[in-house]
């Protein structure tokens, strides 16, 4: 199947399970005129429906487990999950907490791990350029 | 009455293939239109925005995904109001004069049908959202109810000023779109009657903002407050169908204010003749007034402004567009009188 404008118009649900909100905010700053990623065809939507990239961050709550499965099962095939965070990765500062049942992986498959605590909108980008690396060898090997 | 004349057959078979053409023509322009709006407005923000095909890429990737029908739809009005929507909105093309031409079917209906036409997609949008059984569908369905009621008067005040200003001079049908094209109102206004006109002519841009669904009268669809409202339980091809209407009638709105307002021709200012010639000029100026009035009824505002509360919304259109649609009607018929 032919991915390339599948690559070039992702939209991208954004999901919080309990983060400390300094992701979200860089998340933010990277719609910001600055880094601008409308160029790609990014945008930000509010629906998980309308989503092609969970951006997950956050060590996953307790009372988020159920939510995250949810909102993984909502959002239509093909999909790909983005961890922004060092938190979604492996818990970060929340690490053993006793209200945690992340990371994230343990709950969702997770496609591309951004680090950083938190990271830069730069690295952000480039953790939804692999995502599109992922996305078009999975289309080479006709996966999808 | 036989409405389609002497020659059914013929007849019939150029208006079933001007349609599928005119519907495809209509999209496709729809679409890059939508495209320039949304690099206009980048650039606006100071950002360099999405390349113009963007809209064709969303929609060829909408279609890749899946169709998700959620457990508690009414599944079979959950699928019909897309297309429902899309049929609609093209029915809207075959009414109204495009690319300087007269419209396909503008024998069989005038602008009192537009009028009427233009509900059902918003209707359709309404009925999606109910079928869909999320709450956050039902308060964008009711908010696109509230909407749609709200707009209907001051849009109905216009049509109404212009074709009674039309019928003064002439006993033809005023709300014909040929007579409209025929007799442009600005050609036999006074001082008077062009503040009036132009009092109109703003209150139909600001109508078009609310049928375009557009900020700042998105509210039906608002992504921050309702998660994208009436749409937010439509995935992949549903989705890209109600895009497509969206589009679609976005450009059928904005060729309507056209149509009404500046109904003019380039080929007989620049003395062209040969038929081919003056289509081909006469369609590149209808795409320019098309870009104009959609730059400032579309992008100059959704740049500005942010988004209504769902009653100042409704104030807007309900009281001060219809105050001053009404003053413009005054002043034009003020201008017959003196
Ligand atoms: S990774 Fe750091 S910045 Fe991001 S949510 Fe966790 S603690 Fe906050």
């Amino acid at each position: 199947m032919n991915l390339k404008a599948f690559n070039r118009a992702l939209w991208v649900y954004h999901l919080n399970t309990g983060s400390c909100n300094g992701c979200d905010i860089e998340i933010l700053a990277v719609l910001t005129p600055r880094y601008d990623v409308e160029r790609f065809g990014i945008r930000l939507v509010g629906s998980p429906r309308h989503a092609d990239v969970l951006l997950v961050t956050g060590p996953v709550a307790r009372s988020m487990e159920d939510s995250v499965r949810r909102i993984y099962a909502q959002t239509p095939d093909p999909k790909v999950v983005i961890v922004v965070g060092n938190c979604g990765a492996e818990g970060d500062v929340f690490h053993e907490a006793y209200s945690l049942v992340g990371p994230v992986d343990q709950i969702i498959p997770v496609d591309v791990y951004v680090p950083g605590c938190p990271p830069r909108p730069e690295a952000i980008i480039h953790g939804v350029v692999m995502a599109w690396a992922k996305l078009e060898k999975l289309a080479k090997q006709e996966v999808i | 009455m036989n409405l389609l004349g002497e020659n059914i057959w013929i007849n019939g078979v150029i208006i079933i293939v001007g349609s599928a053409i005119l519907v495809f023509i209509g999209g496709a322009f729809g679409m890059l239109y939508r495209g320039i709006d949304r690099k206009l407005v980048a650039h606006m923000q100071g950002r360099v925005g999405p390349p113009i095909v963007q809209p064709f890429r969303d929609v060829q990737k909408l279609l890749m995904k899946e169709n998700i029908i959620p457990d508690g739809a009414i599944s079979w009005l959950f699928n019909a109001a897309p297309f429902l929507a899309l049929i609609s909105t093209g029915s809207l093309l075959l009414f109204i004069p495009l690319f300087g031409q007269s419209a396909l079917l503008g024998r069989y209906g005038d602008v009192i049908l537009v009028l009427y036409l233009l509900i059902i997609p918003s209707l359709a949008f309404v009925v999606g959202g109910f079928a869909s059984s999320s709450p956050y569908a039902t308060v964008g369905a009711q908010r696109e109810m509230i909407i749609m009621m709200s707009y209907e008067a001051p849009l109905a005040v216009v049509v109404l000023g212009i074709a009674w200003r039309i019928s003064q001079v002439t006993t033809a049908n005023p709300f014909l779109m040929s007579t409209i094209v025929q007799y442009p109102i600005w050609n036999m206004l006074g001082p008077v009657g062009i503040v009036g006109t132009l009092l109109m002519l703003f209150t139909l841009v600001v109508v078009t903002v609310g049928e375009a669904a557009k900020v700042p009268f998105d509210v039906a669809e608002a992504e921050t407050e309702i998660a994208g409202g009436l749409l937010v339980e439509y995935s992949g091809r549903n989705l890209s169908l109600f895009y497509l209407s969206d589009v679609i009638k976005t450009f059928a709105m904005v060729s309507l204010v056209v149509a009404l307002f500046i109904p003019y021709n380039l080929s007989p200012v620049l003395g062209i003749k040969a038929a081919l010639a003056a289509g081909i000029v006469d369609g590149l100026f209808f795409l320019v007034k098309v870009l104009v009035v959609m730059f400032f009824s579309i992008s100059l505002i959704r740049a500005g402004m942010a988004r209504f509360k769902i009653s100042q919304a409704s104030t807007v259109y309900v009281i001060v567009m219809t105050a001053i649609a009404l003053v413009g009607m005054l002043l034009v018929w003020v201008d017959v009188v003196i």
